[in-house]
């Protein structure tokens, strides 16, 4: 599922940036170079980026600003990243994030 | 201690056109914003813009920031991105992190120009992924141009309900409906029958029940609301949606602001607590300004002019422009943002800015 929006009637045909590869919980997803990490997981269809530490409940973008950190995840090892306020490089390794994602917090 | 002579947090509409007027008349000015790119929201907004020619009606939001950074490269404003403020000291002192490092720098004057935050709704499932502001919807999709879902519901009929309502229309989702508390449509009418004529239902004195769904919203539950804005039970209605938009009001982003020690007073009309300023946008505190949302919750064309307007006053102040030049300038914009206050949506403002303004008096 793309959920790209490719051709719009006021902002014209999408302009893309350089195509890569970036892997999410393991596996390669399509995204481009500068776009946010939120951004190219929203339009493969990922809504779920992590679950909070106590309850394990799921959470997604809520702002997309950088404001509300609903949206962190883990991203090259290190923990508790705004996905929507950073961009995308080449082979990212990019993990939902399980509570902190800092101790041992790995099981839903 | 590096000095500056204006620093201006927030490089929205209300920002750069403080800096553009500043700058043109001789003060050294640096602009910091947290983003990566300047222009605040104007370039999620792809719909054209009301009022006068004067106003830039006619003329796309993406438009109009695209001009306004344009003139700001055009005069050499010293624009600093992903440079956060996190606080301002005494003595006009402003701590900012900029590209990771920390500076503090000493200002003969600031310009809180920050803006405002959405507001949020809570009801049961409103945590769900898939519930989301209305401002991230139009990032996601104007900005990013991805679709956060096929599906939404839209929760409020404000201005912004209404249009990014259309706007998720035109990237090619479907709007269930669009749901409001009050008994009448709060956004324009030449919006809401935009919407209405594309077929979405906009049900008013209804809210939201519930969000359904495992971890992602499935499904929305909406609810009549009676007069006394009371659930009446059995008027549940269930609709099939991936995503949930909250476009329920926003409000200043005012830490900065406090922080300062400027005075505050309550105008509910306006978005709530607010720094009192006067008719030059200075607040309480001699040499720090407001402009824009933090102002005073209004639209990106007042924001424009109480730029301005605290631009010229700042220039005035450092010694840039004389007393009858000022004052005739900022006549022309109080002239201007009249014309925008003004009508059945404005004049309710235009009021709650006479008390804001007039509360200085009394400092």
């Amino acid at each position: 599922m793309d959920m790209r929006i490719e051709e719009h009637p006021i902002l014209g045909t999408l302009k893309k940036g350089k195509a890569v590869k970036i892997e999410v919980d393991g596996k390669p997803v399509d995204a481009f170079e500068g776009e946010p990490v939120a951004a190219a997981l929203m339009a493969a269809g990922k809504t779920v980026f992590r679950y909070t530490r106590k309850r394990k409940e799921a959470r997604g973008v809520f702002c997309a600003i950088g404001q509300c950190t609903d949206c962190m995840m883990t991203i090259d090892g290190v923990p508790n990243v705004r996905t929507c306020v950073t961009a995308v490089k080449e082979g990212m390794k990019v993990k939902t994030q399980i509570g902190t994602g800092e101790d041992g917090d790995t099981s839903k | 201690m590096k000095e500056a002579e204006l620093v201006i947090v927030g490089a929205g509409p209300a920002g750069l056109s403080a800096a553009i007027e500043a700058a043109k008349a001789g003060v050294k000015v640096m602009i910091c914003d947290e983003n990566q790119r300047a222009g605040g929201q104007l370039f999620k907004q792809i719909h054209k813009f009301f009022g006068s020619r004067a106003h830039q009606a006619g003329t796309r939001g993406i438009d109009i920031g695209q001009n306004l950074l344009n003139e700001v490269e055009k005069i050499g404003v010293d624009v600093k991105l992903d440079a956060v403020v996190w606080g301002i000291f005494s003595d006009r002192r402003v701590g900012i992190v900029h590209e990771g490092k920390n500076t503090l720098v000493k200002a003969k004057k600031i310009l809180l120009a920050t803006g405002a935050a959405e507001n949020v709704l809570a009801f049961p499932g409103w945590t769900l992924a898939g519930v989301m502001g209305a401002g991230a919807i139009q990032t996601m999709v104007n900005v990013h141009r991805v679709l956060p879902g096929k599906n939404v519901l839209m929760i409020g009929s404000g201005n912004v309900g209404l249009i990014v309502s259309y706007q998720l229309m035109q990237a090619g989702a479907k709007v269930a409906a669009i749901v409001e508390a009050m008994p009448r449509i709060g956004g324009y009418a030449v919006h809401a029958s935009k919407v209405r004529r594309a077929g979405v239902p906009i049900l008013t004195s209804t809210t939201i029940k519930e969000a359904k769904g495992k971890e992602k919203v499935e499904k929305a539950v909406i609810i009549k609301l009676d007069d006394k804005f009371k659930q009446v039970a059995g008027s549940e209605k269930e609709f099939d949606v991936d995503v949930i938009c909250l476009a329920v009001g926003l409000s200043p982003l005012a830490e900065l602001a406090w922080m300062a020690g400027c005075k505050f007073t309550d105008v509910p009309e306006l978005g709530g607590l607010l720094a009192i300023h006067n008719e030059d946008m200075e607040t309480t505190v001699p040499g720090i300004y407001v402009a824009g949302d933090i102002a005073g919750i209004e639209e990106a064309s007042t924001a424009i002019e109480e730029g301005r307007l605290a631009g010229i006053a700042i220039a005035e102040s450092l010694g840039y422009i004389n007393a009858a030049a000022a004052k005739e300038q900022k006549q022309q914009i109080y002239k201007r943002s009249d014309q925008l206050r003004d009508g059945p949506f404005g004049i309710g403002r235009r009021k709650a800015k006479e008390v804001l303004i007039s509360r200085s008096l009394k400092q």
